[in-house]
């Protein structure tokens, strides 16, 4: 991983940040492998460099863009949040990236367009996950964003962690990190952004609808239908003994920024 | 094939019943010094219990395959029958242990909760539950005492390894590999089982040899 100048942000939890060794080697990216060690363990063919993203849909400006050029172009931000898995288990990292609402507006969604599609690349010859028979998932891996949730200052595009570029477990080069969602909404190695005005599936509401919805806001009163998820375990904060948990927060901590997106909502219904 | 049943001399017989014990218990000592050191991972806690689980599901498969071993490949490792499927149980104990207390931290009202409300936990702690009576009464006064009753009781144990497989299915985001490994080798194990008193009496049939039931039956 290369070193990346970035610019100080507001956006900064004030907890301490799970230490960088745990960050980069307990990571869930199926198309390396099930097992949390299994993409640092074999992510290593995988090429991240030259990267281009496609922009396309109900947009004035569609494109293909250079990763290096848009990060020329936008100002690289050092942002701390908070990161709940829908496994119970939760970080805190220092990310490096730039708001998604900086590409967005690059490419001038149209007034019909209402949501936002992403996808990620698909290289069985680089990523062993999506290789052979047993395929855990259908690829790509696919996500979704409302339009406005796309465009809340604290939704980033993340481009690295902890001062340099993405580890490729971390879903090098470009990944999507929205801190008051569940960790795989945080959809990596992004190769396609569409505005659509139809709500896109997501790769866990294709596998299970009965466990895992749209929204996947963090929320501490809605259950996974096979564990609670009224509390955590802070990785790397308590090691084997004394494990506390300690208690999810609403929206991950972010209900005073973002719970007015849902005024009205039914969050058991839509979650 | 039967000469790998005699490859052990009968003086060894026990001392290898013990072995099996101590090297039954090492997994579980190693990995809790490997946790207890923090050389566990990001979150070793979760890697314990799922290392518990896996192999309190080992055990219970060895102790389901000593059967059809003798039926179909005449291999008599019955004597380890009793050894191994404690070695289940206390690998079940320490997997809830680890549960209830590094995982949970004590908080009875979060376990019972996830117990009433959770089909994945349910099911594993009815595997908990119906095993005590197993290991309580594994030990020959229990069998000499309970005469017949002993062995129906102990036919729950494919009851046990049914909610095993359960619990073990849906206890993760995904069915991977290694869950249809598991789960497909106790379905075997809970097939052959119902098949067995069949073929037992289509071989009685057979050799005119009425209802008699091996003597070693009793002994596991």
């Amino acid at each position: 991983a290369a070193a990346l100048s970035a610019v100080e942000s507001k956006y900064k939890v004030d907890e301490k940040p799970t230490p960088v060794k745990d960050v980069t080697t307990y990571n869930n990216f199926y198309e390396f492998g099930l097992d949390k060690g299994d993409p640092v363990a074999l992510s290593g063919d995988f090429k991240p460099l030259p990267w281009t993203i496609k922009v396309d849909g109900m947009v004035n400006k569609p494109g293909t863009f250079d990763l290096d050029a848009l990060m020329k172009e936008f100002p690289i931000e050092s942002r701390t949040y908070r990161m709940r898995c829908v496994e119970a288990w939760s970080m805190v990292i220092p990310w490096d990236g730039f708001p998604l609402a900086s590409l967005l507006s690059k490419v001038e969604p149209l007034g019909s367009a209402k949501y936002v599609a992403f996808e990620t690349v698909v290289r069985p010859e680089e990523m062993p996950g999506q290789k052979g028979i047993f395929q855990s998932l259908e690829w790509p891996y696919v996500e979704g964003l409302r339009l406005d949730e796309a465009n809340h200052p604290l939704t980033l595009l993340a481009v690295g962690l902890y001062g340099e570029t993405l580890p490729n477990q971390n879903g090098a080069p470009i990944r999507l990190v929205v801190p008051w969602k569940y960790g795989f909404k945080g959809i990596k190695s992004i190769v396609r952004i569409t505005l659509t005005d139809k709500e896109p599936k997501n790769t866990w509401q294709i596998t299970n609808p009965q466990e895992y919805g749209f929204y996947a806001n963090v929320n501490p009163a809605v259950d996974h239908p096979r564990w609670s998820q009224a509390t955590e375990r802070r990785i790397g904060e308590s090691g084997f003994f004394g494990a506390s948990r300690r208690p999810t927060l609403p929206f991950n901590g972010y209900a005073d920024e973002v719970a007015s997106l849902y005024a009205g909502m039914d969050l058991k219904a839509n979650f | 094939m039967t000469a790998l049943s005699f490859s052990l001399p009968k003086r060894w017989h026990s001392a290898s019943v013990w072995l099996l014990y101590v090297v039954g218990l090492l997994p579980a000592a190693w990995t809790f010094y490997l946790g207890a050191s923090d050389q566990l991972g990001a979150d070793p806690v979760k890697t314990f219990e799922l290392f518990l689980g896996l192999w309190a599901l080992r055990f219970l498969i060895l102790t389901l395959a000593i059967s059809p071993a003798r039926d179909l490949l005449g291999w008599n490792y019955l004597r380890y029958r009793r050894a191994l499927g404690l070695l289940c149980f206390y690998y079940v104990v320490m997997h809830f242990a680890v549960y209830m207390v590094l995982d949970q931290a004590l908080d009875v009202s979060a376990v019972i909760d996830d117990v009433m409300k959770r089909p994945f936990i349910m099911f594993g702690m009815a595997g908990l539950v119906l095993l005590v009576p197993l290991a309580v009464t594994s030990n020959n006064l229990s069998i000499r005492k309970l005469g017949s009753k002993w062995n129906w009781l102990h036919k729950l144990i494919y009851i046990i390894a049914a909610c095993g497989a359960v619990h073990f299915a849906l206890s993760t985001k995904l069915l991977d590999l290694e869950q249809y490994i598991y789960v497909g080798l106790i379905i075997l194990m809970i097939l052959y089982r119902s098949y067995r008193p069949i073929a037992r009496s289509r071989k009685r049939g057979r050799n005119g040899q009425g209802g008699r039931t091996r003597p070693a039956e009793a002994a596991g």
